[in-house]
């Protein structure tokens, strides 16, 4: 039973981590490029989750929606890079945290306004409902294995995309020289665009694949948003092979915390005081976490450049 | 670096310009502050209770930006983090008061603390307890600069929210009332005249601290420290205990408005502790205009008026203040006291 319960919230621990890369790669690469930091990456995510219910629903098809959800989100991303986001390349932080945040409101209200402010309907195909038995009698949902699948899967592509294609070098590039680029000849403000749109997608596919696991709601993104702070921040801001790690080791210490503090209370304290004590412990430990990283390392575990 | 030194350089050099500026300045700034102290006290004497309350959130709402405004505008640390400060010292009040009101206490080991509803108390324990947060989110955030710290107060303010929002003992999620007004000797505080009087004071005596703290060779240094540290450290002061001082003392004003603003609403829930009323104070100061005196007047001013009258009239008033404050970023960067006022000259 309990090797069960250790599998099980094992998996759900890396199921979290891998749509936890997803957000986070995007928000490392738009930071490493662009030197940005994007507080509405969790708008992308909250478009992505609306835009496929509303296509799954007149639809019928979950892949279209899917389709339809990353597209939406990186439509919108392109839109925002042009409109707001180029001007703020070389703006202070501190302007770009509120320009960012006023996105925020701006994409939450307006989605409040089409949608209205009770939660849409998404539930995965039927095709991928059901469970599969694994080693020591686990059963566990198909659907979240697949989000574990795709999350493996944008890894390596990504892993590809930036080590082995022409866009990838640009991206390298862009990361370690931006003015360099420039006089090189490569079309920076393109560049920009599509990194942004990239990360907008790839968030807009977290949201959409998890809204239909948990709900499709107008502030869905920005939980999310803070955990993929937390994972950027631990993986050292701009690595990619931070936020895959970071992402693993928040989505796996999280979970097992949430599942096992009260349970350890629960040996040395009468059980309803431990599940207080367990649960709100568990909700602080991956700040903790962060902060004892970053009182040894002040720059995350894989730094890349300042 | 070479480009900050440059500007440096180059603000002194502008400093005999100052005069021209200040009377316009001093007019503005002494029509905010009449005008906020006047209005609600003929509101009150023509019974409009509603707008006495109305000025004493401004009020209470521009001291927390006050001390947030210490941080960004004069020490330039960006912190994403300061509803940790103003949801702890809003439960402060509310759990003091829960204490008190049942009769048991806060703690009994290792020494017994009884809860009380003598206002005094409160804010001296709000004051204590919201500068040992500081001192330690402080002293591990600003190893760091730049976005990581922007992120790191951030992520240590929703550990507070999350713990707000999962501790059972205080309300959780659902909040904690406090069923009397914390009380003062020989002041009745639940009068709407009175509390707002206390919270006008609050605002002009951190007001009043803040400009004593950045004339001093305190704050010489936090105003070296922001702009070249490098330089700073040149002149043998070492840059990291000035900057965890400064933002101690503004966790701490914070904190003292949280309180007052736990004992107004008679309630307190981890709303307070959001990462959304962090980005709101933010807004405000950006609002008014980062690193003035009178800037966090002037945006709460501005903040609650639109809050107030666009929400009347539309529910997605929040789209409205998105928008504008996209324009003040992108457009405007001196805010509603650069375009009252004329600029700063040490902007």
């Amino acid at each position: 039973m309990s090797v069960t319960l250790l599998i099980e919230q094992l998996l759900n621990g890396v199921q979290l981590g891998t749509m936890l890369f997803l957000m986070a790669s995007g928000l490392t690469l738009i930071f490493g490029v662009m030197g940005l930091i994007n507080l509405a990456h969790g708008s992308f995510y909250m478009v992505g989750a609306y835009a496929t219910a509303a296509v799954t629903a007149s639809t019928g098809s979950f892949l279209i929606g899917l389709g339809a959800g990353i597209a939406a989100a990186a439509l919108a991303g392109a839109l925002v890079e042009l409109i707001v986001i180029r001007r703020l390349y070389h703006r202070p932080h501190l302007d770009q945290v509120l320009a960012t945040f006023a996105l925020i409101l701006i994409f939450s209200e307006g989605t409040r306004f089409i949608f209205g402010s009770s939660p849409l309907r998404l539930s995965p195909p039927s095709w991928l409902t059901g469970f599969v038995t694994l080693p020591g009698d686990t059963r566990y949902p198909i659907y979240r294995l697949v989000l574990i699948g795709v999350g493996i899967a944008i890894s390596i592509g990504l892993y590809l995309l930036i080590s082995r294609t022409r866009l990838g070098m640009r991206i390298r590039a862009g990361e370690s020289d931006r003015e360099m680029i420039g006089a090189l000849g490569v079309n920076i403000s393109k560049l920009y665009t599509l990194v942004f749109a990239l990360g907008a997608g790839l968030a807009g596919l977290a949201g959409a694949l998890v809204g239909a696991l948990q709900s499709v709601q107008v502030g869905m993104g920005e939980p999310v948003l803070i955990l993929a702070f937390v994972v950027i921040v631990i993986g050292g801001i701009g690595s990619i092979k931070g936020a895959l790690f970071g992402a693993l080791l928040v989505g796996i210490v999280d979970t097992l915390g949430r599942v096992y503090l009260p349970i350890f209370f629960r040996a040395f304290m009468p059980p309803s005081e431990a599940t207080g004590v367990g649960a709100a412990l568990a909700a602080m430990l991956i700040y903790i976490l962060m902060a004892v990283i970053l009182a040894f390392k002040p720059k995350g575990l894989f730094a890349a450049h300042d | 670096m070479i480009n900050n030194t440059s500007s440096g350089v180059a603000k002194i050099s502008l400093t005999p310009n100052a005069d021209s500026h200040f009377s316009r300045k001093g007019i503005v700034q002494i029509t905010l502050l009449g005008l906020l102290l006047l209005l609600p006290v003929t509101a009150y004497f023509l019974g409009h209770i509603y707008y006495v309350n109305l000025a004493s959130r401004i009020t209470i709402i521009a001291m927390a930006a006050v001390g947030l405004n210490l941080a960004i505008g004069y020490g330039g640390m960006v912190s994403f983090g300061h509803a940790a400060y103003f949801g702890l010292g809003g439960y402060v009040a509310g759990i003091s008061a829960y204490h008190a009101f049942d009769f048991t206490p806060f703690m009994t080991w290792p020494f017994s603390v009884p809860g009380s509803d003598n206002l005094l108390v409160v804010w001296l324990a709000a004051a204590i307890l919201c500068g040992l947060l500081a001192l330690a989110i402080g002293a591990i955030s600003l190893r760091t600069t730049g976005v990581y710290f922007i992120m790191i107060t951030l992520a240590f303010a929703q550990m507070i929210y999350y713990f707000a929002n999962s501790w059972p003992t205080y309300g959780g999620e659902d909040g904690l009332p406090i069923y009397l007004r914390n009380g003062l000797p020989f002041v009745d505080t639940t009068n709407a005249l009175s509390y707002f009087l206390i919270c006008f004071a609050g605002l002009v005596l951190a007001m009043a601290i803040t400009s004593r703290l950045m004339k001093s060779r305190f704050g010489a240094a936090l105003t070296m420290a922001r702009l070249n540290d490098v330089r700073l450290a040149t002149a043998g002061i070492s840059p990291y205990p000035i900057r965890l001082i400064a933002f101690v003392i503004s966790a701490v004003i914070t904190g003292l408005a949280g309180a007052l603003y736990a004992d107004l609403n008679g309630f307190v829930s981890p709303t307070m502790l959001s990462w959304h009323f962090s980005g709101e104070l933010m807004v405000i100061v950006i609002l008014g205009g980062v690193g003035r005196l009178y800037g966090p007047l002037a945006g709460a001013i501005l903040f609650v008026m639109m809050e107030t009258l666009l929400g009347g009239i539309t529910q997605y008033w929040q789209l409205f203040l998105g928008l504008v404050l996209l324009g003040v970023v992108l457009f405007a960067k001196h805010g509603v006291m650069g375009w009252l006022a004329g600029r700063e000259l040490n902007e």
